[in-house]
């Protein structure tokens, strides 16, 4: 007999809780004020402005290392996500425990390759992240950030991970 | 000398993001720059280690390399990063201060590169290092 699919707040709740434990367990993230917003599995970064963000005060423009680290958390996120999600869809993910402790390590950043294409305005910056290549041990995840026009980003990156090792 | 280190110290404590991050610079002539920023537990990215993430360290790099074109000799006004990659050699010891140094070692008409290398406490091994592009002139 074919699974009855299961009803959409228990899914909707189930991942909103997941995503939040693994945001929100980050201080990084709280400092930057980066929260997440999601659609089915697609996650878009939020980077709220804020005047602690900006680098050059005279434009006024984004510190660039803001800009880095906003790509670098979206991008580590997104691919942390997409490597629990398989556990989470399944109930291998003990739901009913959730924690940071429940869930996997993070993965490693190899290398980070950003991409300034140009100045971060003081407005709200928003970013999504592809997992290229996700394999047991390496991953590739490319990320673009933008503001106003989707058209236009402002900064690119590309990096290199070291994926957790699943526990057997 | 001292006025540009003056003008370059001020410009850093000008920087919101800079200041944010507790950044100090440490050192800065003709082309290197030296800054360093203390440990913190706001900027923790692994929560199971107290590991700071990546992106604080990116912008301690970032912030470092663009006060070497700064003060080198060939480029007298200010500068925007065009590229920058890190690669992180080792996890930085939680509770230690990380000390960055950046040297521009060649600028052209329109173009500046720089190299940097990030260190806690031991600095027989850095925790990171950097390679990057940025614009001169405006």
């Amino acid at each position: 007999m074919k699974k009855r699919p299961e009803p959409v707040q228990v899914v909707k709740q189930r991942r909103d809780a997941v995503l939040r434990t693994l945001v929100e367990g980050v201080p990084y993230i709280q400092f930057l004020g980066i929260e997440f917003e999601r659609r089915g599995d697609e996650l878009t970064g939020i980077l709220p402005f804020k005047e602690d963000l900006i680098g050059n005060p005279l434009l006024p423009a984004l510190h660039g290392g803001v800009t880095a680290a906003f790509l670098e958390v979206t991008a580590i996120i997104s691919l942390s996500w997409s490597f629990i999600w398989q556990d989470m869809e399944s109930g291998a993910l003990d739901i009913e425990n959730l924690d940071r402790d429940h869930l996997p390590r993070f993965p490693k950043v190899i290398d980070f390759t950003v991409d300034y294409l140009r100045s971060g305005l003081p407005r709200d910056g928003y970013a999504r992240a592809q997992v290229t290549r996700a394999g047991r041990r390496y991953a590739s995840v490319h990320v673009q950030s933008w503001q106003d026009n989707r058209a236009r980003p402002f900064a690119q990156a590309t990096g290199h991970f070291v994926m957790p090792q699943r526990k057997d | 000398m001292a006025d540009k280190y003056k003008m370059a110290s001020q410009f850093i404590q000008a920087l919101p993001h800079a200041r944010a991050l507790g950044m100090e610079l440490e050192q800065l002539e003709g082309g290197t720059a030296t800054i360093s920023m203390p440990y913190s537990e706001k900027l923790i990215g692994d929560p199971a280690t107290g590991v700071i993430h990546g992106g604080a360290v990116s912008a301690l790099m970032d912030t470092c390399c663009g006060a070497a074109v700064m003060c080198h000799p060939n480029n007298l006004s200010h500068t925007a990063t065009i590229d920058l990659r890190i690669e992180y050699l080792r996890p930085a010891t939680p509770g230690q201060r990380i000390k960055t140094t950046a040297t521009c070692y060649h600028v052209t008409r329109s173009v500046a590169f720089v190299r940097a290398t990030a260190s806690d406490e031991d600095e027989t091994t850095p925790v990171a290092t950097a390679t990057g592009t940025f614009t001169v002139g405006s």
